[in-house]
C-alpha cells in the first residue's frame, strides 16, 4: 500500500434485501489530490459515501484513515474522524447568520461568544476567499456561496477528507469556476478531496485521479492523464462504445413531408405563465426541440400545448381537426404525452410501486370505473420493465427506492403505454447516466422513425443536435427563431439564443 | 416471518391478539357469549365480544372515510362527531316533523336516512371545498363544523329532544326480531364489503393514494386531485349518515352535546393504528378497520374492570401511546435493526467457538 494515502477503504461490501450494492470496493484517496468517484446511476457512489460518512453501516471490509483502522457508525464519528460532506441539497439553516452555520453544533460551552465567533468565521472566509459576511443571512447568499460556506464549515473543523456530492448541478459555469478555485485551494492545505459529479467535463478540468465504479464493484483506478474522456465513459458502462455523436445515423433519418397536415398545431398559445403568444407545429415523425437558457420559456411552452397550466389564448388542432385542451388529460385523450422537467416534482407518484407508475396515465385514460386487473397490469409493468431494460427488484418496488435514470425510465414506460402519436419530453435525460442518456436519445429516434411525433428538450446543445431535426429558439418568453437543416450548428444556435444578427 | 412482520396490518392485528390474550389470562369469562332475551322478548346474544362488535361498528363505518381522507388530503377531519349530530337530528325531524313525541312516523325511515345523507353529505361537500379549492388544512378547515356542528343539530329541532317510540326505529342500533346478533355489526359489514367492492371496481384507491403522494404528478397524469380530495370528504359524510343512523337508533333519541363525542379523535386513532401515515398517501383499508375495533376492544375491556368512565381517556392514553410507537416506522425500523444485530452477534459467538 502507498504510505501517503490518507484514506483507503478495502474489500468493502453492502447488500441491501434483494440488492449488493457494494462488493469488494477498494477506494484511495491521497493527500492533496482531487479524486473524482465515477459510475453510472446505481453503481454504488452513493452507497460508497454513506458507508464513508456513516450513513450505512458497511457489511465488510475495512476503513483505514492515516494508517489507522476507524469505525464509522454515524455521521458524528465520521465528522470526529475528520470526514466532512458537503451534499447537493444544502444541509446548512438559511435563516441562520453565515457564521452562526459555521459553528453550529460543534461548541460545548453554554453561552456563545458571539464577536469570537463572528471574527473566527470572518478570518475562515477572507482565508478560503468566500464572498459572505459572517453576520450576513445565510439565505441571501447565492447557492454557490452557500457551498461554500458548508466546505468553509469543513475547514474550519480540520477535515482531511472532505466529499462533495454533485456539488456543481445547480452552479452556473462562473460559480463553477470559484468553487473550483477552492478546491484547489484546499488541495494545496492537504486536504483530499473525493468529487462526485456527473459532468465529464468537470472531471477532467479539476480532478488528478479517477476511480470508476460499476454495478456495486471497482473497475479501477486512473491518473487523469492516462484515461482519455471516451475511455472513461466505456469503463463506466462496461463496453466499447461505438462513438457517442453517431447515434443519429444508426436510424435513418425518415423524410418528413412539409406539405403534410401537420399531427399538432398550435396558433397564438398562450398560458398564465407568462409566455409570448407562439405558434407551433409538428409533422409525423419529426423530432423537434425548444432551446434556449434556462427559464427562457422552453418548458411553459409545452405545459402550455400538454395544458399543464391554464391556457389563456390561442388555438390548436390535432390533426387538422380543431381541440380544445383545458387540462392534461385532454391532451391525453388527443394523443398526447408529456415527460414533466422536474422528475421528483411532477413525475413519480414515489410511494407507490413501479407498476402502478407505469400503468397510472393509460388507467387514468381508461376511467375511474374501469381499473386494470392485476393480470393485465403486471403485463404491462413486465412487457416496459423489459423494453426499457429498468433495473428494479421487482414490479412490487416502490418506485422512490429506484436509481434516477430508472425512474425517468418508468416515466417514460408511462407515457410509451399510452402510444401517443404526440409525445413531449422536457429534460428527459437530465441528472441521469451517460449509459441511460444514450439509450433515451437512441429511443426517441426509433420512435420517430416509427412515425411518432416527438418534442424533445435538453439543457445540452449536443444532445438536442443529435436528435432533433429543427429546433425552436426562445428568449425572455419568447419564440426568437428557428433553426433546420445547416443550420444546426452550435454556433448558430447559440448567436440566436444570445440575439446576435442574423446571418 | 420477515414478510408477516413487515405487512402494515400485522400491527393491529397484533395489537387484537395481544388485548384478546389479555382477556383470556385475566378472566376467561370475556369470551363468554350468553343467549338472553330482552325486554322486547327477543332472543339476543349478550357478552363482552358481543359488545365489541356491536359498539365498534360506527367506528369501522368512520373508519373507512376517514382512511380515504387522510390518504388523499394528508390531514383529518375532526368535524365528524358534530356531524353525526347533525345528521342524526335531521334524521329525527324528517320522521318527527314539529311533533317530538309521534305515535307514528311522518316518513319511512328510508327516506329519513336519504335526507340525512344528503345533508352529512353536503357538510362534507363544504369541508371538501375548503380542503381541496381552498387548500386550508383540513383539521383548520373541519374546526369550523366541529365547533359549530353541536349547534346546528340542536338549531335543527328547535333545541327540543324528540323521542321516537315506534320499536321498528330501534332496529338499526338494537336487534331485529329473530336475529340475536346486534343489527350494527350487520351495517358495518355491509360497509365494508360496499367499501371493499368500490376498491377492487374502481380506481378510488389509486387515484386517492396517488394524489395523496404526489398531488403535481397526479394532475400531470389527467386526475384531478381538487375533485378526489373533495370526493373523499363527501365518501366520508355517506360514513357519518350511517353512523348517525345507528347513534340516533339506539337511544330512540338525540343529545346534542353528547352523542358521538370524540369519536372523531377515536377515527383518527383507528387510522393510525392500521400502520396508516396521517401525513396522507398509501392506505390499508383493511388496517384501519381492523384498528377501530381493536380501539373498541380496549373501552370494552377498561370498562369491564370498572374503570370509571371519567378515567378512561386516561387508560386509554397508555395503551395508545404504545400502540402508536410500536406501529410508528421509526421504532420498527430500529427494533429490525436491532434483531438482525442480534443475529449477527449470534453467528460471530457461534463462528468464535
Amino acid at each position: 500500500m502507498e504510505n501517503n494515502a490518507l484514506l483507503s477503504l478495502r474489500g468493502i461490501y453492502k447488500s441491501f434485501p434483494g440488492v449488493k450494492a457494494l462488493q469488494d470496493v477498494d477506494f484511495t484517496l491521497r493527500k492533496g489530490e482531487i479524486h473524482a468517484l465515477m459510475g453510472e446511476n446505481g453503481a454504488g457512489k452513493s452507497t460508497l459515501i454513506k458507508v464513508l460518512t456513516g450513513v450505512y453501516t458497511k457489511d465488510e471490509g475495512e476503513i483505514r484513515l492515516d494508517g489507522n483502522d476507524v469505525v464509522i457508525r454515524s455521521p458524528e464519528d465520521a465528522q470526529h474522524a475528520g470526514i466532512s460532506t458537503v451534499y447537493q441539497e444544502i444541509t446548512l439553516c438559511p435563516n441562520l447568520s453565515v457564521a452562526e452555520n459555521m459553528y453550529i453544533g460543534r461548541s460545548d460551552d453554554v453561552l456563545q461568544n458571539w464577536k469570537k465567533m463572528n471574527e473566527g468565521a470572518g478570518r475562515m472566509l477572507e482565508s478560503l476567499d468566500i464572498p459572505a459576511k459572517p453576520t450576513q443571512q445565510l439565505g441571501s447568499c447565492s447557492i454557490a456561496v452557500q457551498q461554500m460556506v458548508a466546505i468553509a464549515r469543513a475547514v474550519d473543523m480540520d477535515c482531511k477528507v472532505l466529499i462533495l456530492d454533485e456539488p456543481t448541478s445547480s452552479l452556473d459555469d462562473q460559480e463553477v469556476q470559484k468553487l473550483f478555485k477552492l478546491m484547489r485551494d484546499l488541495k494545496g492545505r492537504g486536504v483530499g478531496i473525493i468529487f462526485v459529479t456527473h459532468f465529464l467535463d468537470q472531471v477532467y478540468e479539476v480532478c488528478d485521479r479517477i476511480t470508476v465504479l460499476r454495478d456495486g464493484r471497482f473497475v479501477g483506478e486512473y491518473e487523469i492523464k492516462d484515461l482519455p474522456r471516451v475511455q472513461l465513459v466505456s469503463k463506466m458502462l462496461g463496453k466499447e462504445l461505438d462513438d457517442l455523436s453517431d447515434i443519429k445515423s444508426d436510424v435513418a433519418a425518415s423524410a418528413i413531408d412539409e406539405g403534410e397536415t401537420p399531427v399538432f398545431e398550435a396558433e397564438g398559445l398562450a398560458s398564465t405563465e407568462g409566455i409570448k403568444p407562439f405558434d407551433f407545429n409538428i409533422h409525423k415523425g419529426e423530432v423537434n426541440g425548444f432551446t434556449g437558457l434556462l427559464g427562457s420559456g422552453r418548458s411553459e411552452c409545452v405545459r402550455a400545448i400538454f395544458g399543464a397550466d391554464r391556457v389563456i389564448s390561442g388555438s390548436v388542432k390535432k390533426n387538422g381537426k380543431p381541440i380544445k385542451i383545458h387540462k392534461p388529460i385532454d391532451a391525453m385523450k388527443n394523443g398526447i404525452g408529456y415527460l414533466p422537467e422536474d422528475r421528483k416534482v411532477d413525475g413519480i407518484v414515489g410511494d407507490l410501486s413501479v407498476r402502478e407508475n407505469i400503468i397510472l396515465a393509460l388507467q387514468v385514460m381508461k376511467g375511474f370505473f374501469k381499473p386494470f386487473s392485476k393480470a393485465e397490469a403486471n403485463a404491462f409493468a413486465d412487457e416496459y420493465i423489459k423494453a426499457l431494460n429498468i433495473k428494479t427488484a421487482s414490479a412490487d418496488t416502490p418506485i422512490k427506492s429506484l436509481s434516477g435514470g430508472n425512474q425517468q425510465k418508468c416515466i417514460l414506460a408511462r407515457w410509451l403505454l399510452t402510444h401517443p402519436d404526440y409525445l413531449i419530453l422536457d429534460e428527459p435525460t437530465r441528472g441521469i447516466d451517460v449509459g441511460t442518456k444514450v439509450d433515451i436519445q437512441k429511443l426517441v429516434l426509433k420512435l420517430a422513425s416509427e412515425g411518432m411525433s416527438i418534442t424533445f428538450i435538453s439543457s445540452e446543445t449536443d444532445e438536442m443536435l443529435r436528435t432533433c431535426s429543427r429546433l425552436i429558439v426562445m428568449r425572455d418568453r419568447r419564440v426568437v427563431g428557428e433553426l433546420k437543416g445547416d443550420d444546426l450548428t452550435q454556433n448558430k444556435i447559440m448567436n440566436t439564443i444570445a440575439g446576435g444578427e442574423e446571418e | 416471518m420477515s414478510r408477516i412482520l413487515k405487512n402494515q396490518i400485522f400491527i393491529p392485528i397484533a395489537a387484537l391478539l395481544l388485548l384478546l390474550l389479555f382477556n383470556l389470562i385475566a378472566d376467561p369469562t370475556f369470551f363468554k357469549i350468553a343467549m338472553g332475551v330482552n325486554s322486547d322478548g327477543n332472543p339476543v346474544l349478550s357478552g363482552p365480544i358481543i359488545t365489541i362488535i356491536n359498539n365498534g361498528s360506527e367506528l369501522a363505518i368512520l373508519a373507512i372515510g376517514m382512511t380515504l381522507v387522510t390518504a388523499a388530503s394528508g390531514g383529518q377531519d375532526i368535524s365528524v362527531g358534530a356531524a353525526i349530530a347533525i345528521a342524526g337530528s335531521t334524521m329525527l325531524r324528517v320522521l318527527c316533523g314539529t311533533n317530538t313525541r309521534p305515535d307514528t312516523l311522518r316518513t319511512p325511515v328510508f327516506v329519513a336516512f336519504i335526507v340525512g345523507c344528503l345533508v352529512a353529505m353536503a357538510f362534507g361537500a363544504f369541508n371538501g371545498l375548503l380542503v381541496s379549492i381552498f387548500k386550508i388544512q383540513p383539521m383548520v378547515a373541519t374546526l369550523i363544523l366541529y365547533t359549530a356542528g353541536r349547534s346546528i343539530a340542536a338549531w335543527i329541532n328547535n333545541n327540543e329532544l324528540p323521542i321516537i317510540s315506534d320499536p321498528k326505529f330501534a332496529y338499526y342500533g338494537g336487534f331485529i326480531p329473530g336475529i340475536p346478533v346486534p343489527t350494527p355489526f350487520f351495517i358495518a359489514m355491509a360497509c365494508v364489503v360496499i367499501i371493499f367492492l368500490v376498491l377492487k371496481f374502481t380506481n378510488l384507491g389509486l387515484y386517492t393514494q396517488a394524489v395523496g403522494i404526489n398531488e403535481s404528478s397526479s394532475r400531470l397524469n389527467g386526475i384531478n386531485p381538487v375533485f378526489i380530495k373533495w370526493l373523499t370528504f363527501v365518501i366520508l359524510g355517506v360514513c357519518v349518515a350511517v353512523a348517525a343512523l345507528i347513534k340516533v337508533s339506539r337511544l330512540s333519541s338525540i343529545n346534542y352535546s353528547v352523542i358521538a363525542k370524540d369519536i372523531e379523535m377515536d377515527a383518527i386513532l383507528a387510522v393510525a393504528l392500521g400502520g396508516n401515515a396521517l401525513s396522507g398517501g398509501k392506505f390499508n383499508m383493511a388496517a384501519s378497520i381492523i384498528g377501530a375495533f381493536v380501539i373498541q376492544t380496549l373501552t370494552t375491556t377498561l370498562f369491564k374492570y370498572n374503570v370509571p368512565s371519567d378515567a378512561l381517556p386516561a387508560y386509554k392514553a397508555v395503551v395508545v401511546i404504545l400502540l402508536v410507537v410500536i406501529s410508528a416506522p421509526t421504532f420498527r425500523e430500529s427494533m429490525t435493526k436491532l434483531m438482525s444485530r442480534l443475529k449477527s452477534g449470534k453467528k460471530k459467538e457461534v463462528a468464535n467457538v
